[in-house]
């Protein structure tokens, strides 16, 4: 089980818990505003691009080069953006903080 | 020999609904084509990585330009007002689009849903009670018309007005761009704006007239080009995408079947069939500098157009490209366009077109093909079949 916070731009706090999925699919269970999904998860929209507290940069799995093309067009894109959509919750997640990029 | 073989045993497996790539080799040769329109001539990036990064880049390639000039073929000679916030840059675009973003969101919401469920179930049940059914007309083109009852927010009634004016707002039999035909659209659009005016309601129209961008009101031609937009944008489009989408599960029963039992993957069947269908070929910008693009020279004042259909087909971004792959994971489609000005409507379409899947695959064992008539776009060295302009088919009842 991963227990994530989803910081929104209007500093609204959200804690989610889940052990399986995407985190974009938990923050949109949890309507987590900034998050839209509006592809569902295939990587067309970047609508669910949050930005990731540096000490969990390392625990991530790498992006892939798709989403990394994807990221260089997203607002606020950052060396800390990635798409929740292409994040799958794992254990290693437990304790994370994501800021909503838009 | 060979060759000549290959393209015999092409024409033999092609089927009705396939949608050919016909950028294929200029795609990969050098990148873009030209297209001549009304002395106004285009370079149409074909390549999705430049499709991409030229869309993200208002500043050399522009929307803001004289109304209708982005639009290809062009509207300039038959327009004067500007869509909004299509034909506008950052930063006003933003403004104009911040007001507009939540009411083009509101599909998400149960009761939208539930009205669009009741619409499409009854344009089906409608067509499984015939033999035959001419999908572009009897079928796409109600459909399309009263959902946009939905976005709008006007009497369902009104519907029966769009439908009467036929499938395209701006294109008649005769030529590809119709005055008259437009006039009808603008001046209706006249008329409900000052409908509004009089007697504000819920609707889009009332909304947009109490809205403020600039530090003023929203003048009467604003309101018009955003309502132009949103009448001529949702056309064409989400009648090619229901009209192909219908071909395509004809000629693919076992696709059909997937969808009924593996619900799960209808949003992914979605974007796939966006992605496949690609329902708008491309679009314009106007060069602001003398720059470069895949190696080709443009000059200011020139313009580019940013093939979402070619980038669509790319191979170096997706594995099997003229396969339709009903749940194909990683999808960056350019199918609604990219970056500051990637469609308004998107929500709206893609829930249409999951309310259609799913109420096919809940009403529908099989559709016949008996007839059809491909429409095939040319843009220069390129014939394009975007959809039909005819499509006769029979829909079977599920037992």
């Amino acid at each position: 089980m991963a227990k994530i916070t989803f910081i929104t731009k209007d500093q609204e706090t959200i804690v989610a818990e889940a052990d399986s999925g995407s985190v974009m699919e938990l923050a949109v269970e949890h309507n987590v505003k900034g998050i839209d999904a509006d592809c569902g998860g295939v990587c067309s929209c970047a609508t669910c691009h949050v930005h990731v507290a540096a000490d969990y940069m390392d625990k991530l799995e790498e992006a892939g080069d798709i989403e990394k093309d994807m990221l260089e067009f997203a607002d606020n894109a950052t060396a800390f953006s990635r798409l929740s959509c292409q994040m799958k919750i794992s254990e290693a997640m437990d304790g994370m903080v994501l800021n909503v990029a838009n | 020999m060979e060759i000549v073989f290959t393209a015999f045993i092409n024409i033999q497996t092609m089927k009705k609904s396939a949608l050919p790539d016909p950028f294929e080799k200029a795609r990969l040769e050098k990148g873009f084509g030209e297209v001549e329109d009304q002395d106004d001539p285009v370079v149409m990036l074909l390549r999705h990585k430049d499709v991409r990064k030229c869309a993200h880049n208002w500043k050399t390639f522009q929307s803001g330009a004289a109304p209708g000039r982005i639009v290809v073929p062009s509207e300039v000679k038959i327009r004067d007002t500007r869509q909004i916030p299509f034909e506008l840059d950052p930063p006003e675009h933003r403004e104009y689009r911040d007001l507009l973003e939540d009411w083009f969101r509101r599909p998400l919401q149960a009761d939208y849903q539930a009205q669009l469920q009741e619409q499409i179930s009854a344009v089906i049940e409608t067509a499984l009670d015939k033999e035959s059914v001419e999908v572009v007309g009897e079928f796409s083109l109600p459909l399309q018309s009263r959902a946009l009852t939905l976005l709008l927010n006007t009497p369902y009634e009104e519907a029966e007005k769009w439908i009467a004016w036929g499938t395209h707002v701006f294109r008649s039999e005769e030529s590809a761009l119709d005055a008259d035909k437009a006039n009808i659209l603008y001046d209706y659009i006249d008329q409900a704006i000052d409908k509004a005016i009089e007697q504000p309601g819920e609707d889009l129209y009332s909304l947009l007239l109490a809205s403020e961008a600039q530090g003023r009101k929203l003048t009467k031609e604003e309101v018009k080009g955003t309502m132009i937009l949103t009448f001529a944008g949702g056309r064409d489009t989400v009648i090619n995408a229901v009209t192909n989408s219908i071909a395509y599960f004809a000629e693919h029963p076992a696709s059909l079947q997937r969808l009924r039992e593996e619900p799960e993957i209808m949003g992914r069947a979605v974007e796939e069939l966006v992605r496949y269908f690609a329902p708008l070929t491309h679009m314009g910008r106007v060069v602001t500098e003398d720059t470069q693009v895949c190696e080709h020279a443009v000059k200011a004042d020139s313009r580019i157009s940013l093939c979402w259909a070619s980038a669509n087909r790319d191979p170096s971004v997706f594995e099997n490209p003229n396969e339709v792959i009903l749940d194909r994971k990683m999808n960056p489609h350019v199918g609604f366009g990219f970056s500051h000005h990637k469609c308004l409507g998107a929500t709206h379409a893609r829930q249409l077109l999951k309310t259609l899947l799913c109420v096919l695959v809940e009403k529908v064992e099989s559709i016949d093909i008996q007839d059809c008539t491909e429409n095939i776009e040319q843009w220069g060295e390129f014939n394009r079949k975007v959809g039909f302009d005819q499509l006769q088919v029979k829909f079977n009842p599920l037992k």
